[in-house]
């Protein structure tokens, strides 16, 4: 991790909206939401189901579904605006590590070759070149015995191996990003704690950029320099990650921290449930389950208030104390 | 492996996927027959039986599923799945149904009108609480939770376990506790087991064991999970979870254990009490170092 202050963005994510058209009406998926990942860092995106992560890492990857709107915002990457022109070259310079390593190899045919397939429609270069590549990018990320892992079919490697097999396949272009889905969710903690500390060594090797969205904070802890919190679509708070998490200052943040078995005085929950994204509450998207709501929450949202240390709270009263009960 | 549980208590169970944490509980259920050894319920033998009446035997024994939407099925209303349990334990009246389930619904935090609802109509943290529901139903003594909080978000995870302990107040029940989550594990179980490929090679309170783990692969677990404070400690375990088909001679462990030694490869170790209520299945365990981790 690193505490010096953020260069410009490699990627920027500008006041992005993205709506779905369903059978239930339009689903106000994400709204106004804003991101920076700056070169060589580890940013975090968490939040609960619901809060739109996968939407918002689809939208960077340009693989929206066709029943996607997107009103207003832009997502911009080394430079270029990347959701009006989504040039297939800018997609091999952003690598994508998915949340299951049991469900994202094809077992009918060789890792290796689905591997190789990539680099034939991304990379430069012949399939020799490919296949040298490909087993020192296996040797990177310590598969054992990597010029034999080239032949074998995606049941012969352990879910730690196939994990690192993804993280392999997402480098095999040369990305300057990585978006990497909950990667360790299916793993044992063992694993996971090797899996965390091989994309640390390779974001600092490579001088890459990581977009971690995750579920958990323990993760994000381990990992993200800095971290940005949605909630219904929106961000509630963003910062860097040490001061979200020792400090949070959204109402959403605090209660979800104080849910945290490490840190919970008791076990409570948050009152109330996420709401549909074709029926969010007017204003402030929390205002129904918040226990500091005031009368002028339910009216307009609430903007995104610059704090001192690169913090932002989209909450007018983020220095109300939280009543006792909430937190008892 | 030997494994007292006490009335009232939860006792976690914990390990790595293939330690054998689910064929415990099947074992235990009387769904799969024991190769050898003894169960006994409230101080009766249960084992040694066919799995049909070893399941008898057993009935104040239940488990929770790990996954509560796959064990609903998806084309019946869940009031009609919660009827069925009862019907199969011998409560065919069709009032007394009614009334056991409103009564044990309103106990899980849920509405009566949930039984008319059909599985994917459910979020996830009500479909948890159904598969309480639905054991709560049949009055049992001992439930055994499958990983109760997997899949959970933090909000709905806390608000599940804390049902899980007001019920286990209300129906005076026992909980095993199978998890992979040693925060939970932490926070709510009264005694914990560490397996590992099929042994228990540590057992103790919960507040002893997370205080001062003696065995060399409960520290290693322990130094892996994720921290809030972002505090990495101790050294990393390599290797991949061991296969049951390939079980190491000696202590199973020895071939990613950082202290084995020549004997461990050759001898396996017995259970040794490193302190009251406190057992170590480890050669070296006076010789693992034991700074305090945070009491936190």
């Amino acid at each position: 991790m690193n505490d010096s202050p953020m260069p410009s963005p490699l990627l920027a994510v500008e006041a992005l909206s993205v709506h779905l058209r369903t059978d239930a009406g339009l689903a106000r998926i994400l709204d106004d939401v804003s991101l920076t990942v700056p070169p060589g860092r580890t940013v975090g995106v968490v939040g609960e189901s619901g809060c739109g992560k996968t939407t918002l890492m689809r939208a960077i990857l340009g693989i929206l579904p066709r029943s996607a709107l997107v009103p207003r915002g832009a997502i911009r990457f080394e430079g270029r605006d990347i959701l009006a022109d989504c040039a297939a070259s800018a997609r091999g310079r952003i690598g994508f590590v998915p949340q299951d390593p049991y469900l994202s190899l094809n077992p009918v045919f060789r890792a290796g070759d689905q591997i190789l397939e990539i680099m034939r429609r991304h990379a430069p270069g012949t399939r020799r070149d490919h296949r040298a590549k490909l087993i020192e990018l296996f040797r990177a990320v310590q598969l054992p015995d990597p010029e034999a892992a080239l032949e074998k079919y995606p049941h012969q490697f352990s879910g730690g191996q196939r994990q690192r097999l993804l993280i392999a396949a997402a480098l095999s272009c040369d990305p300057a990003l990585v978006v990497a889905d909950e990667p360790t969710t299916a793993l044992d903690v063992t694993t996971q704690r090797e899996i965390l500390a091989l994309l640390r060594r390779l974001a600092a090797e490579r001088g890459l950029s990581l977009l971690f969205v995750t579920h958990d904070f323990g993760v994000l802890a381990a990992l993200c320099d800095s971290v940005t919190v949605l909630y219904a679509g929106r961000v509630a708070e963003s910062g860097p990650t040490r001061a979200v998490l020792d400090a949070p200052r959204h109402p959403y943040t605090r209660l979800l921290l104080a849910c945290h078995p490490d840190r919970a005085s008791d076990l409570t929950g948050i009152p109330g449930t996420v709401p549909a994204a074709t029926a969010q509450p007017a204003g402030c998207r929390f205002h129904p389950r918040c226990p500091i709501a005031r009368a002028d929450c339910a009216n307009a949202p609430p903007p995104l208030l610059s704090l001192p240390g690169g913090r932002s709270i989209a909450c007018p009263h983020h220095a109300d104390a939280l009543p006792e009960p909430a937190l008892a | 492996m030997d494994l007292a549980v006490a009335p009232g208590e939860t006792f976690g169970i914990v390990g790595e996927s293939g330690c054998g944490k689910t064929t415990l509980a099947r074992t235990l259920l009387g769904l799969q027959r024991e190769a050898a050894g003894e169960i006994l319920l409230e101080g009766r033998v249960v084992s040694g039986q066919e799995p049909v009446a070893a399941r008898r035997m057993r009935a104040a024994v239940q488990y929770v599923h790990q996954d509560p939407g796959a064990a609903l099925d998806p084309w019946w209303r869940v009031g009609r799945t919660l009827a069925e349990g009862l019907a199969i334990h011998g409560v065919t009246d069709r009032a007394e149904q009614e009334a056991r389930i409103a009564e044990t619904l309103a106990a899980v935090g849920l509405d009566v009108a949930m039984a008319a609802r059909y599985p994917h109509e459910l979020s996830g943290g009500q479909q948890r609480r159904i598969g309480l529901a639905r054991i709560l139903l049949l009055r049992p003594k001992v439930v055994i939770l499958d990983e109760p909080t997997a899949g959970l978000d933090l909000s709905v995870q806390a608000a599940v376990l804390r049902l899980l302990r007001d019920l286990r107040a209300r129906f005076g029940l026992t909980y095993i506790f199978i998890s992979h989550d040693l925060s939970v594990v932490r926070r709510v179980c009264d005694r914990v087991a560490v397996m590992y490929l099929g042994r228990i090679v540590e057992e103790g309170s919960a507040e002893a064991l997370f205080r001062e783990p003696r065995h060399p692969y409960t520290r290693a677990l322990l130094a892996a999970a994720p921290r809030l404070d972002g505090q990495a400690a101790g050294p990393s375990l390599p290797g991949d979870p061991p296969s049951l088909r390939a079980v190491p001679s000696g202590c199973r462990f020895h071939p990613r254990c950082a202290m084995a030694v020549p004997l461990c490869a050759a001898q396996d170790p017995a259970s040794e009490a490193a302190a009251p209520d406190h057992i170590v299945a480890c050669h070296r365990w006076r010789d693992v170092p034991t700074e305090h981790r945070d009491a936190a």
